[in-house]
């Protein structure tokens, strides 16, 4: 192998590894003149974003170190929240004790459907993604069978700020009067005209301050093991599906939190349409921000959410002042999720078959002489 | 009890208790006042509508390439054809051979870029399959309002561009393989012969290509990579020609099911298209790497069947409406059930 191509792999190495938040920062310096969005109104808009997403995008750190990829199936986790919510509100709990009321309803649950999510991907080892993608389609067909049928009838609900007029199944979409932004506005600090939730920011750093002394763990050094090589970690006496099975669990709760916390800040609980997209956004929030399916760390999240959220809000109008119309800002942005996902599973994919490929080259080299 | 016994290994208990469900539900029909003709006509239009679109999977499975997560690819295709046939006027037999036509083109281009695309990413071909879909079926949401459509059956009637979420096809091609040679039994019961003599045919010629040299081939590389490629099979080659073939086949699909169901789809229609059809060949018994015909007859006969019966035999006996709930349970649960089933082989 020559110096000259060497270089060159160098650069389309760093090229490919950075591809997507190049481009997206590019894609944002040309949007953000054109939304005609001031800057004060942008940073508050950032950080409320922050607070209310990054806790459902470190959700998904775990599974990945334990080389499962991106855990669709989080929007189990996200799920087990609203029925946590709704049972909540159904009582009538309000403020932080209603909060972390849900937290603990939730759990048990959130952890039971984690469990099942953990062995149902034992099973489909090697496309663990496609598997928990369909795995949280399907629960959300199981969620709906609940919420819409059971609840009401089989499960006593009887708050008709909840229940459907017909006497079963809950409404559409559900005020959360009780703990909107109970969590956000414990402790609000103002700058300038910036106000910051004080409270769900040290919640998100607590969680950060979690994965990193958890990466430090015996556990965790058996899930990266695991995540590098099964085979290996197997030989070497870990439990690997009892690993990967924990590594789910925990996704699961914390995306339950997560979308907790969502909630909260929203107010307005959509109860049907919600859940299902939740894991499509954070994946998206996580890849943008430069992890890829093997790797990700907690910069990542940030950087993502910031990135995702800032081009969330600026394209709509952005798509109005270049085509007239908001509606293909709004088909942009989700066309920009969607097509972040497959590009970057795809250069991922791309990149590991090259560097297998590399490696065989650089043996037979080897071998030659 | 041993032929009890290697009947359900054979049919595997998913199909089985699909199959039970199914005959249950048209035993109880009469008792809760649906009519059973009228059932079976329902279940045979819908069989012929998704038939091609679920033959379409059979390709990619048989080389390797995984389920065709990505037919909202072909959808496209085809929904270009028959808004392009529409905006230059054409209707009946003109309109739907013009469609296909038009259609032939974008799904012969689409299904060589996402063949090459395929063949970069082997081993993650489903996932990255399932979020092509999803991105080009966004895309394609901006370019349904951007392109230059001019026909008033199409655009908006305020505003003047941009194209509607439904065109009716009453005028240009409506029912035109429906209502060919069509058998009529009594005022409940339609044969809509022209659809499934087209299923038919399209069987025909999946079965013989499979029976070439090139299709041979393909099966080859689907069940032995390395043995295909010590055989001298250009591996990459024979992946493209399946996912190409799985493309023209969802074009196809999509036209078929537009003449039966009258509606032209856009927008975010062909979003979760592929989920049935994936859903349907494995319920037919077909694998992640294995599937024919059989299964896709089967499957498509048991999952149509289940949609259309559940929803009006449970209408009917409980007033209330689970079809929707049913149909997100029966085929996903179907898909997670196959992705569980088979381990992956060692590559």
């Amino acid at each position: 192998m020559t110096k000259k191509t060497g270089f060159k792999d160098t650069i389309s190495q760093i090229f490919v590894g950075n591809t997507v938040p190049i481009m997206f920062i590019v894609l944002i310096i040309f949007a953000i003149p054109l939304s005609g969005f001031s800057s004060g109104y942008l940073i508050q808009e950032m950080v409320t974003r922050v607070g209310r997403d990054s806790f459902l995008v470190l959700s998904l750190l775990l599974p990945i170190m334990a080389g499962m990829g991106l855990n669709f199936g989080m929007v189990l986790g996200a799920m087990s929240g609203q029925i946590g919510i709704i049972l909540v509100t159904n009582w009538g709990v309000t403020g932080v004790g209603g909060l972390f009321l849900t937290m603990a309803l939730a759990t048990p649950l959130a952890a039971l459907l984690g469990w099942m999510a953990g062995i149902v991907l034992n099973r489909a080892k090697g496309r663990e993604m496609v598997t928990s993608l369909m795995l949280g389609y399907f629960m959300n067909g199981v969620y709906q069978l609940v919420v819409l049928y059971f609840m009401g009838k089989i499960i006593s609900i009887k708050n008709p700020v909840l229940v459907l007029s017909r006497g079963y199944g809950i409404r559409n979409a559900v005020d959360l009067k009780g703990i909107r932004q109970s969590l956000d506005k414990l402790l609000l600090l103002k700058i300038g005209d910036i106000s910051v939730p004080l409270a769900t920011f040290i919640f998100i750093a607590l969680l950060c301050l979690f994965i990193w002394w958890f990466g430090r763990t015996k556990l965790g050094h058996d899930m990266r093991a695991v995540g590098q090589d099964m085979g290996v970690a197997e030989d070497a006496g870990i439990k690997v599906e009892h690993t990967r099975i924990i590594a789910v669990i925990l996704s699961t709760i914390l995306a339950c939190y997560g979308q907790i916390i969502y909630l909260q800040n929203i107010g307005t609980l959509n109860t049907y349409n919600g859940a299902d997209q939740t894991a499509v956004f954070a994946a998206a929030a996580l890849l943008i921000g430069g992890a890829s399916v093997v790797k990700a760390s907690i910069p990542n999240v940030f950087i993502g959410v910031i990135l995702f959220h800032m081009m969330f809000v600026v394209s709509p109008m952005a798509g109005k002042t270049l085509m007239g119309s908001a509606m293909i800002g709004e088909y942009f942005r989700v066309f920009i999720s969607y097509g972040v996902i497959a590009l970057a599973l795809a250069l991922y994919v791309w990149k590991h078959l090259k560097e297998r490929e590399r490696a065989r080259r650089s043996l037979r080299g080897a071998q030659e002489p | 009890m041993n032929r009890i016994r290697g009947f359900v290994e054979k049919a595997g208990w998913a199909r089985i208790i699909i199959g039970m469900l199914l005959l249950s539900l048209f035993i109880a029909a009469p008792s809760v006042g649906v009519r059973v003709d009228q059932s079976i006509t329902d279940v045979i239009a819908r069989f012929g509508m998704n038939g091609i679109m679920v033959l379409g999977m059979i390709p990619m499975v048989q080389t390797g390439c995984g389920l065709n997560f990505g037919l909202p690819l072909g959808i496209i295709a085809g929904l270009l054809g028959a808004t392009i046939s529409i905006e230059l006027g054409l209707t009946g037999i003109a309109g739907f051979a013009g469609a296909i036509g038009l259609a032939a083109p974008f799904a012969l281009l689409f299904g060589w870029a996402y063949g090459k695309l395929l063949n970069r990413v082997k081993g993650g071909e489903m996932m990255i399959a399932t979020y092509v879909g999803f991105s080009s079926v966004s895309f394609m949401c901006m370019m349904w309002m951007l392109l230059p459509y001019r026909s008033p059956k199409m655009i908006w009637a305020y505003g003047g561009s941009g194209l509607r979420t439904t065109v009716s096809l009453e005028g240009f091609w409506i029912h035109i393989l429906d209502n060919f040679l069509a058998i009529r039994i009594g005022g409940n019961f339609l044969f809509p012969t022209g659809m499934i003599l087209f299923f038919v045919f399209m069987a025909w010629i999946m079965w013989a290509f499979f029976h070439t040299k090139t299709g041979t081939a393909m099966t080859a590389v689907g069940s032995n990579p390395d043995y295909a490629r010590a055989a001298g099979i250009n591996i990459d080659k024979m992946r493209s020609i399946s996912v190409i073939m799985s493309t023209v086949y969802g074009t196809l699909g999509i036209l078929v099911y537009q003449q039966s169901f009258g509606f032209i789809q856009l927008y975010n229609a062909p979003f979760f298209m592929a989920l049935p059809a994936v859903a349907a060949i494995l319920i037919g018994g077909a694998s992640v790497n294995k599937a024919n015909i059989m299964n896709v007859v089967i499957g498509t006969i048991l999952f149509q069947g289940l949609l259309t019966m559940t929803p009006s035999v449970i209408n009917a006996a409980i007033h209330s409406d689970l079809s929707e709930v049913v149909r997100i349970i029966v085929s996903d649960g179907m898909i997670v059930y196959a992705l569980t089933r088979v381990t992956r082989k060692s590559r």
